[in-house]
């Protein structure tokens, strides 16, 4: 009977504590995570008078200038993950072959602590017409180019922004392969190239997959640097969002274009998924 | 072979100019005694004191650094909590859900972020301005808290619990002096994540801020619309000095509490590409 009594007030302390934990983390979850989703979808789903309408939905998918807007989105954040992925994975098998690791590493973080608007206002100075970059290429006698406010200089300043992000992932995915399959496949007569191709590209799968993810989202949404750089040339969905919300105040359509960006990222995550990994591990 | 050596190091060099070049070219222009961003007109100290005496500037980087202070430790104290809270769930289901819930914000680009909280201050009716930006700062790095909290709690000898229970310890007791201990390393990370994530925030607090209340992204992004001020250059190389500080706290912290075990260090993290 004691027992019993011991192990009901043991239960009842532990619903206290979930309760005293739940109050605050379950407000936030409802208020900040689900609420604002659901008012978004609500948004996209009602017109200015709060009637519900499918005609922002209607409006979006019959707008040549908007499908062509996403298009050029989708395109440029698929340029910015490939110029990442090709300058990131040579640099993460690079570190991944040096003594102290780790510090390089951290090297490549450090970056990415530092103010994002910072790196951006940097490039101004580098890019502008009469910038460091324009003097330099000066020198042999070229004319200066109108560098800022181009394609070029957005996926540029892009890149340059994501490429730890990429760099990581892989790096950690490279470091996890066992080091002794590269000797077994030298040992059974693969060449450095045939080794990298066929046994350590395969095993760092995962990492390009978490660094695509990593990289691809955020480039659908940047809307900062086609302003301060691309000078509203290159337009994304970020840059639609962030005009529909605080310049023409047309929420309804913003909200539209927000639930197109999230079921793109939802499709992204969905494609980048990493099956392999868990049956591995399982 | 040897030549082979040589050429992945030059790349290795390339790459990390590339990526230190920008950072240190606003350093060493803001030491530029001319106004813009090129030629070089000798070394001056003119916009470090053109920055000090600009109260605006001043005003704003003390309302970031409040911002983020506040943010940061009201976000540890949810975060703990929220962490401890799935930690206890016993159905895997409602783990799973949990953690799905949690990591929405980690995911979801900042636009997104920014807007469905536009919407949401002012379908509730809230003034934008420092509260609203301090209640989304909160909002956007609680769930990095619990993945920081998380492992140290899985980590954590559940007996410790049990014989703290047997003991005859409440539940307050419990938490303050045998799991709080145990976890603070955990949350401390958090907690600084928490910071670096409020210190870098841009597009969030874009579509927050209102009118009256400015951090030093926003109102770096407006300066830089106007065009170039070295007194920004100034300022970078201040924050250069900052983000430097919380790297070298960060890694103490995790390199302490990550002590005795094999892998010291190795679970480098960096601020999610926050402000994209």
């Amino acid at each position: 009977m004691r027992v019993w009594k011991v192990m009901r007030t043991m239960m009842k302390s532990k619903q206290q504590r979930q309760i005293f934990y739940i109050v605050p983390y379950g407000i936030w979850l409802l208020l900040f995570v689900v609420a604002p989703l659901i008012l978004m979808l609500f948004q996209s789903f009602t017109t200015a008078s709060g009637h519900f309408t499918f005609s922002n939905y209607a409006a979006y998918f019959g707008s040549g200038t908007y499908l062509r807007m996403t298009f050029n989105s989708v395109w440029y954040a698929f340029l910015i993950t490939v110029i990442t992925l090709v300058i990131s994975y040579p640099t993460a098998y690079l570190l991944n072959q040096l003594k102290q690791k780790q510090f390089w590493l951290l090297l490549v973080i450090l970056p990415t602590w530092i103010n994002l608007l910072l790196k951006t206002y940097a490039f101004i100075g580098l890019l502008s017409k009469t910038g460091t970059v324009n003097n330099f290429i000066s020198l042999w006698g070229i004319a200066p180019q109108q560098l800022l406010f181009s394609d070029w200089s957005f996926l540029l300043v892009a890149a340059y922004i994501e490429i730890p992000f990429m760099i990581l992932p892989i790096f950690n995915s490279l470091a996890e392969i066992d080091s002794r399959l590269s000797q077994a496949s030298h040992d059974l007569g693969a060449n450095k190239w045939q080794t990298l191709r066929y046994v350590i590209f395969p095993l760092s799968m995962p990492g390009v997959k978490a660094g695509i993810q990593a990289v691809f989202i955020p480039s659908l949404s940047l809307f900062m640097i086609t302003r301060l750089i691309g000078g509203n040339r290159v337009i994304t969905l970020g840059t639609a969002i962030e005009e529909h919300f605080l310049v023409t105040q047309n929420w309804q359509i913003g909200s539209t274009i927000g639930v197109v960006l999230i079921a793109a990222m939802i499709a992204t995550m969905l494609l980048t998924r990493d099956r392999t990994r868990k049956n591995l591990r399982k | 072979m040897h030549k082979k050596f040589r050429w992945s190091n030059l790349y290795l060099v390339f790459v990390f100019v590339l990526l230190y070049l920008p950072i240190f070219f606003l350093i060493i222009y803001s030491f530029n005694a001319g106004d813009v961003m090129q030629g070089w007109d000798g070394f001056s100290l003119k916009h470090y004191t053109e920055l000090f005496v600009d109260t605006r500037i001043l005003e704003i980087v003390v309302n970031t650094f409040l911002v983020a202070l506040l943010s940061s430790l009201l976000a540890s104290i949810i975060g703990t909590a929220g962490a401890l809270y799935i930690y206890n769930q016993r159905h895997q289901l409602a783990k799973n859900i949990f953690l799905s819930l949690n990591n929405i914000l980690l995911v979801s680009p900042d636009v997104i972020i920014g807007a469905s909280f536009l919407i949401l201050f002012t379908v509730v009716g809230f003034t934008l301005g420092f509260t609203s930006v301090l209640l989304s700062h909160i909002a956007f790095s609680i769930p990095i808290v619990v993945l920081m909290v998380l492992p140290r709690l899985q980590e954590m000898n559940p007996y410790l619990v049990t014989a703290a229970k047997d003991l005859g310890a409440n539940n307050l007791q419990m938490l303050s002096r045998v799991v709080l201990p145990v976890i603070s390393p955990g949350i401390l990370a958090g907690f600084f994540m928490a910071f670096t994530y409020s210190l870098d925030d841009f597009a969030v607090t874009f579509f927050v801020t209102g009118n009256g209340f400015s951090t030093l992204s926003v109102e770096i992004y407006s300066r830089a619309r106007q065009g170039v001020s070295l007194e920004i250059n100034a300022l970078s190389a201040m924050m250069f000095l900052v983000s430097l500080l919380l790297v070298l706290i960060y890694y103490f912290i995790s390199n302490r509490s990550s002590k005795g075990k094999k892998r010291g260090g190795t679970n480098l993290v960096m601020p999610a590409t926050e402000g994209l």
